[in-house]
């Protein structure tokens, strides 16, 4: 028989293991583009894969040569941080009055508005297409940064109504006993007092917006088009070319993944916020 | 000067009436309890005093100004929550000039009022903590720091000895005493507590059900509770009620007789009640006395026996299942089962009719 001792080592082994398992398997795919991107086209596509190789930068030069990677980085960092402010300046007001002065339809309004995740984006795709056309805003910045604010905007009043939620009401009362206005009620009070809720939201909202793909691709060319168009791009009709690919993958992946990292604390604290009290 | 009048006041949540009609004055300096069992509206009424709550109709003057609809900024009122509702982002020095830097006073101005604050209140050494550092009490007393640095013209209290434990309470009490003292100032206490009530009070004003039962000094409402519901809401232990019927009336008093069928005569006025009408008959714990077995006016069985130490509070049936409750003095020996005598202190008893309304005494109208 196994002591309890023993036995609660034991399990936290296993569960260990276990962990390590499923994060190695989830890192396993950007690990192998990272990989990728040093390699030549020719051991790109080796069998069996090869771990060992004469690691190259000439697929970084060549992309480069090829796009002008900071003019869709520059695009990237506008749409998202973009749709992320007009988002928050939304969401705030929005969640504020969700939160404390809910009415009986403030429930359904809120499951409304996270129902419209629900449907398939390419459902409406043809009316925000001829939308977009007739306004002039197709390959847009502006037209990305409206859209991505209108898709993540649901996500963000629901966050900011979660944390907001955790704070009594009473705090807020009496800042108003006190004197201040809603302005300042909401940015000397609400605000410092749910900034690490809200800076969650923001950092969530700032990744969405930068992995988006789907409209990116549809409703932009050359112009606005962000980084992901510019890794779809690198999948032509002459073929793929997996080194290439992966390099451009890389380099528009790399910013947002230093930024989670550095932020994960805020994040994960974010995430999980509510959840245990 | 700070004269608070609340006129025909009116609250409703949909259909549900919360307050129903409230008339109240409130007098400069006058420190008022509202105390009611829980929904009685209390809260609501202080709230909207505050300007936290929107009123159906009516309106609350202060100083024959109308400020039904100003915004609870504009009244010049501070209000201490039952959480405390500090700000947690902001020490203790920060929490207490907050409001002073939102009416943009002088810095010099602020420091000193603060200061002055914390002096009255020994907060000083906490000046730079946040809340999270403070206890349960410190809290409370930044929290009544924080409307202390605006001389409001009214402090509103909204149960804030509720969330103390019991040795700070009794604490608490005494420092909002000598606070109120010391500031001279309006206070409106809401409470459920009986004690803080008592203790507290100028003038209490007892709520039940959206309407305001009686209005008056603590020991006006206990001797003389204008019905049955404030004389079994005040009194700890509660006061015993008998189910009774008139028997006769005259200059002198009424005959009455109770369900175990002894009668009594009680110094109340006749008029208000006619032969054969049922009435009760109340009488607190202080003013019964237990006997020998085969004297006073009842029999019963001795329940329950809790010694105080200073008392022992004796709970007695009768034969008619009648439930009093006795005071004797701490040294009473009674044991479960045994059978006592009571006599009641006939000038003391309340008579209620069948509305429950008091039927008013001899003795004080003489007075």
């Amino acid at each position: 028989m196994l002591s309890l001792k023993h036995r609660r080592r034991v399990n936290t082994l296993l569960l260990g293991t276990l962990a390590w398992g499923v994060a190695l398997a989830i890192f396993f795919p950007i690990f192998w583009m990272i990989l990728t991107s040093f390699k030549t086209e020719i051991d790109a596509f080796a069998t069996p894969p090869q771990l060992f190789f004469t690691p190259t930068l000439e697929n970084y030069l060549l992309v480069n040569e090829r796009s002008d990677y900071f003019h869709f980085a520059w695009n990237s960092v506008v749409v998202s941080f973009g749709s992320t402010i007009i988002g928050m300046l939304i969401a705030v007001p929005a969640a504020y009055s969700m939160a404390f002065f809910e009415t009986k339809r403030t429930k359904s309004t809120l499951l409304w508005m996270l129902s419209t995740k629900m449907l398939p984006s390419v459902g409406v795709l043809v009316p925000i297409y001829l939308l977009f056309k007739d306004l002039g805003m197709l390959d847009t910045r502006l037209g990305l940064v409206i859209i991505y604010t209108l898709i993540n905007l649901p996500i963000m009043i629901w966050m900011a109504y979660t944390y907001f939620k955790e704070i009594p009401k009473e705090v807020l009362e009496a800042a108003r006993m006190d004197g201040a206005t809603l302005l300042q009620e909401i940015w000397k009070v609400l605000l410092p007092m749910s900034k690490g809720g809200l800076a969650s939201t923001v950092l969530l909202s700032l990744i969405l917006s930068w992995n988006e793909a789907f409209w990116s691709l549809n409703l932009t060319a050359s112009q606005a088009a962000p980084l992901t168009a510019l890794i779809a791009s690198y999948s032509s009709p002459e073929g793929l070319f997996w080194a290439k690919l992966s390099a451009v993958s890389t380099l528009a992946c790399a910013p947002i993944l230093i930024f989670g990292w550095v932020s994960q604390k805020q994040l994960v604290r974010g995430l999980s916020f509510g959840a245990v009290k | 000067m700070a004269n608070l009048t609340i006129k025909n006041l009116k609250k409703s949540y949909g259909e549900v009436e919360i307050l129903k009609g409230i008339n109240l004055d409130i007098k400069d300096h006058e420190f008022v309890v509202f105390v009611g069992p829980s929904g009685c509206g209390k809260s609501t009424l202080l709230r909207s005093i505050a300007g936290l709550e929107e009123v159906t109709s009516g309106q609350i003057f202060l100083d024959n100004k109308e400020i039904t609809e100003l915004a609870p900024a504009k009244r010049d009122l501070a209000m201490v929550f039952q959480s405390y509702a500090l700000y947690p982002h902001m020490s203790v020095r920060k929490n207490m000039s907050f409001a002073l830097e939102l009416a943009g006073q002088d810095k010099d101005l602020i420091e000193t009022k603060v200061t002055e604050a914390a002096r009255i209140l020994e907060l000083g050494p906490l000046l730079d903590r946040k809340p999270k550092d403070l206890s349960g009490g410190q809290r409370q007393r930044v929290a009544i720091g924080r409307s202390i640095v605006r001389h409001p013209k009214v402090f509103l209290f909204d149960e804030p000895l509720s969330n103390l434990d019991a040795a700070l309470r009794v604490q608490m009490r005494l420092e909002l005493a000598r606070l109120h003292h010391d500031l001279d100032a309006t206070m409106i206490y809401v409470t459920h507590d009986q004690v803080e009530a008592m203790t507290l009070a100028d003038k209490v004003v007892v709520l039940n059900q959206g309407r305001i039962e009686q209005v008056g000094s603590p020991m006006e409402l206990y001797y003389h509770p204008a019905n049955q519901f404030v004389a079994g809401f005040l009194g700890m232990p509660k006061m015993s009620f008998l189910p009774a019927e008139v028997l006769a009336g005259d200059q002198s008093g009424v005959q009455i007789e109770l369900a175990s069928g002894s009668q009594v005569h009680l110094p109340v006025s006749s008029e208000a009640v006619t032969r054969g009408s049922s009435v009760t008959l109340g009488v607190r714990p202080e003013h019964i006395q237990v006997t020998g077995k085969h004297e006073g006016v009842f029999k019963g069985r001795l329940d329950v026996a809790e010694h105080l130490g200073s008392d022992t509070y004796c709970y007695v049936k009768t034969d008619a299942k009648e439930n009093l409750t006795v005071r004797t003095p701490g040294d009473f020996q009674g044991v479960f089962g045994d059978t006592v005598g009571l006599n009641l202190d006939l000038s003391q008893c309340h008579l209620f009719d069948d509305h429950g309304q008091a039927i008013h005494k001899l003795s004080r109208s003489a007075a």
